[in-house]
């Protein structure tokens, strides 16, 4: 064992690092990922020890980025992409939904695409417009892609390597506000604590269930712990696998609660509360003691940063949404 | 092709040059005016007075900036993108535009806003985090900044498009010919967006002049980790004319930008400058330019620096004095101090109004969140 505070971002780091180590075919594209090691710093260290062919600084082109990962991808490559920020993966939209998702279904399985697409997103962080998005959505409802969010150092280790392994497409997202966090994990060990697609009941309870992924998860532990001081048990879920969704993990503990808070950055018009909601509905309503509350972003561009505080689920707010369910 | 031209093409890119043979030059770093047979006639009308004024206006954009700087450090903007070293670049081309023309800028060119008659609080808004945006297009002919790399240069052609189908071009009237231009970086120039502008633009003749500042750097990527060939010459693959210009140089810019205004107001657009320039500081307060670049290479900007260069061409001629040296440095104190004053001042919207401006049409789902978001603010204050 070598228990070590790891910051979610060095954590990624050092997957980044073994996955490479491991499999020569692994290369990083992106923006500014070389000698800066990206502007979260995420590379740093990689290009100086594997050098400038496999840790590429793109040109400022996202489409070109995913774009050309196909072709490295179709040529035995395991590209990993580094959208610089949420805001700037549309330029490659494109590229992903119809081309990275569709490949594998139209050659009838003859072209696999391992791409992962690691996107730093969500808000908190005083930037100003198009580096507080949560796009999860577009990518979740594309069949052909997988959608994961990472939340805590451990987690954010493992699950980069196991992306990196997955023959499909991942999209992968961390969540900017959390990449300084530090957590506790042992760095040695050889094997991830669990699978890529599993949803984590990171703390369990009685009273509600609480889902979410990504920034806010760290959120809803800290609104938990408030709840229990009120005499509120709280289960807390940490999705991971925002496609496919780890839904039996869900169903479990509705089962057992009979309640459900599902919390999220991203606007609520369809986005991933809904989907849950409805899943949630078709196979617990007799367990159901109240309507599954949303909790997220409003249905609204990203706000200016001074007003971010207002749009985005804080404790306050999730735990009105925990007297919301409480009060049926 | 030859094998010269194939070796050409294989020459790297010089990381940063001296902006080579092609590039249009009348003020030398040294202060020397140069004359040149195209464009002496772009600035032969300017009188001492037009020449101390663009002295003034590149001593306030300087201030602006580093007033902008001062203010992110000091935690009340939450990023500043700098244009230190860009001045020239932009004060030139800033006033080679008349009023009627339109311009697109990115999220750097506050000393064009400047120069088109914008308050130079506006340019803060966007960073300070009260407003996404901040003023409308239309007061000065100056489009929202743009963040997204690249996107503005179809908006800037798409306008030019309708200022063509609107018959605003070509017809010798100067007041109702119009000019677009479009400013984008080095790091820009990869982006599918600038390329399909420059098909769009040479394919419906837009009145268009795209104008590239290439300060070298693209946050980390040096421009040859953007292109083989000088940007200039990208113009040509395109079909459309290209050149390079001093962007250190303001009467260069001045003369160079305004032959291709003339020129697409005539009819015979699009253009392409290419400005070259540098960026002195880093890419933005967030960015540590000491992770990747030499500061030999800033060494060695710094003797092009351009306002020094008008500053010194100015005195040579007896055109100005200390005095109005000072004087201008009076000003930008006073400028600075009153800028700093407006941005700590600048009102921050309350919750609700995050509602207001989603659509044009009444629209429920607004109606019911604000609604809502009230309720909520309400309970607290019942609370307490
Ligand atoms: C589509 C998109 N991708 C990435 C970014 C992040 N980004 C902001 S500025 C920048 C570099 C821009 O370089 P350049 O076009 O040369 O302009 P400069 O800032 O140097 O003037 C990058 C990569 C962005 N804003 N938009």
């Amino acid at each position: 064992m070598a228990l070590e505070k790891v910051t979610l971002g060095k954590s990624l780091t050092s997957g980044l690092r073994r996955a490479m180590e491991r499999d020569p075919k692994v290369v990083l594209i992106g923006e500014d990922i070389g000698k800066l090691g990206g502007v979260f710093r995420i590379t740093e260290g990689l290009q100086k020890d594997f050098g400038e062919a496999r840790v590429i600084d793109s040109p400022l082109a996202e489409s070109g980025i995913v774009g050309t990962a196909v072709g490295l991808a179709l040529r035995g490559y395991r590209p990993v992409c580094e959208i610089q920020f949420d805001g700037f993966v549309y330029p490659a939209f494109d590229q992903i939904v119809s081309q990275v998702a569709k490949l594998r279904a139209r050659s009838l399985g003859a072209v696999t695409m391992p791409i992962v697409i690691r996107i730093p997103f969500g808000g908190g962080i005083g930037s100003p417009e198009h580096h507080s998005e949560s796009p999860e959505a577009y990518f979740a409802h594309t069949a052909g892609l997988r959608v994961v969010a990472c939340s805590n150092p451990e987690d954010a280790h493992w699950m980069i390597q196991q992306a990196i392994e997955c023959d499909d497409p991942v999209i992968f997202f961390e969540p900017k506000r959390r990449y300084h966090d530090r957590g506790e994990y042992d760095t040695a060990a050889t094997e991830a604590p669990r699978g890529l697609f599993e949803a984590h009941i990171v703390r369990p309870g009685s009273d509600v269930t609480m889902v979410g992924y990504g920034p806010v998860v760290k959120t809803m532990l800290e609104s938990a712990a408030a709840a229990e001081a009120d005499g509120t048990s709280i289960e807390v879920i940490d999705l991971r696998s925002l496609s496919p969704l780890p839904i039996d993990t869900i169903v479990g503990s509705v089962r057992k609660t009979g309640r459900l808070v599902v919390v999220h950055e991203a606007s609520s018009f369809l986005g991933m509360a809904s989907e849950i909601s409805a899943q949630v509905t078709e196979q617990c309503f007799y367990d159901l003691e109240a309507p599954v509350i949303r909790v997220n972003g409003a249905n609204i561009p990203y706000p200016p940063s001074r007003m971010e505080e207002d749009f985005l689920p804080d404790l306050d707010r999730i735990l009105d949404g925990v007297d919301r369910a409480l009060a049926y | 092709m030859s094998d010269k031209v194939v070796a050409e093409l294989h020459e790297p890119t010089p990381a940063v040059g001296d902006g080579g043979p092609d590039m249009i030059q009348l003020l030398t770093p040294e202060g020397e005016r140069l004359s040149h047979p195209d464009y002496d006639k772009y600035v032969a009308d300017l009188t001492p007075e037009d020449l101390r004024s663009f002295y003034r206006d590149l001593v306030l954009i300087r201030r602006l900036d580093a007033e902008g700087y001062a203010l992110q450090r000091q935690g009340e903007l939450g990023l500043w993108p700098s244009l230190l070293g860009q001045e020239a670049a932009q004060v030139g081309s800033g006033r080679a535009l008349k009023p009627h023309d339109m311009c697109f800028p990115t999220y750097r060119e506050h000393g064009v806003g400047f120069v088109r008659g914008m308050d130079p609080q506006s340019s803060l808004q966007l960073f300070r985090g009260v407003s996404q945006g901040g003023w409308d297009p239309k007061d000065h002919n100056f489009h929202l900044y743009t963040i997204v790399i690249g996107a503005q240069t179809l908006h800037a052609t798409g306008y030019a498009m309708g200022v063509k189908m609107d018959g605003n071009v070509g017809t010798g009237d100067p007041d109702r010919d119009t000019a677009v231009i479009c400013y984008f970086g080095d790091g820009a120039s990869s982006q599918g967006d600038v390329n399909e502008a420059f098909v769009y633009a040479a394919s419906f003749d837009a009145p268009v002049v795209f104008f590239c500042q290439n300060n070298q750097w693209a946050i980390s990527e040096p421009v040859s980790k953007q292109t083989r060939i000088p940007l200039f010459q990208r113009a040509r693959g395109f079909g459309f004319p290209g050149m390079r210009v001093d962007g250190n140089d303001v009467l260069a810019t001045y003369a160079v930008t305004q032959h291709c205004l003339d020129e697409a107001r005539n009819g015979n657009g699009p253009l392409l400058i290419e400005a070259f320039t540098y960026r002195m500081g880093a890419h933005t307060t967030a960015d540590d330019p000491t992770k990747y670049r030499v500061s030999a290479e800033v060494e060695q900007w710094k003797f092009r620096d351009p306002i020094l260069r008008l500053k010194t061409y100015l005195s040579h001629e007896g055109w100005a004095d200390e005095a109005f040296f000072t004087r201008v440095d009076e000003e930008a104190d006073q400028f600075a101090a009153e800028l700093r004053h407006g941005c700590i001042t600048m009102d921050t919207m309350p919750g609700e109004t995050m509602w207001d401006h989603v659509y044009a049409e009444d629209h429920p789902v607004m109606e019911a969140e604000r609604a809502a978001f009230q309720a909520y603010q309400a309970s607290f204050e019942e609370a307490n």
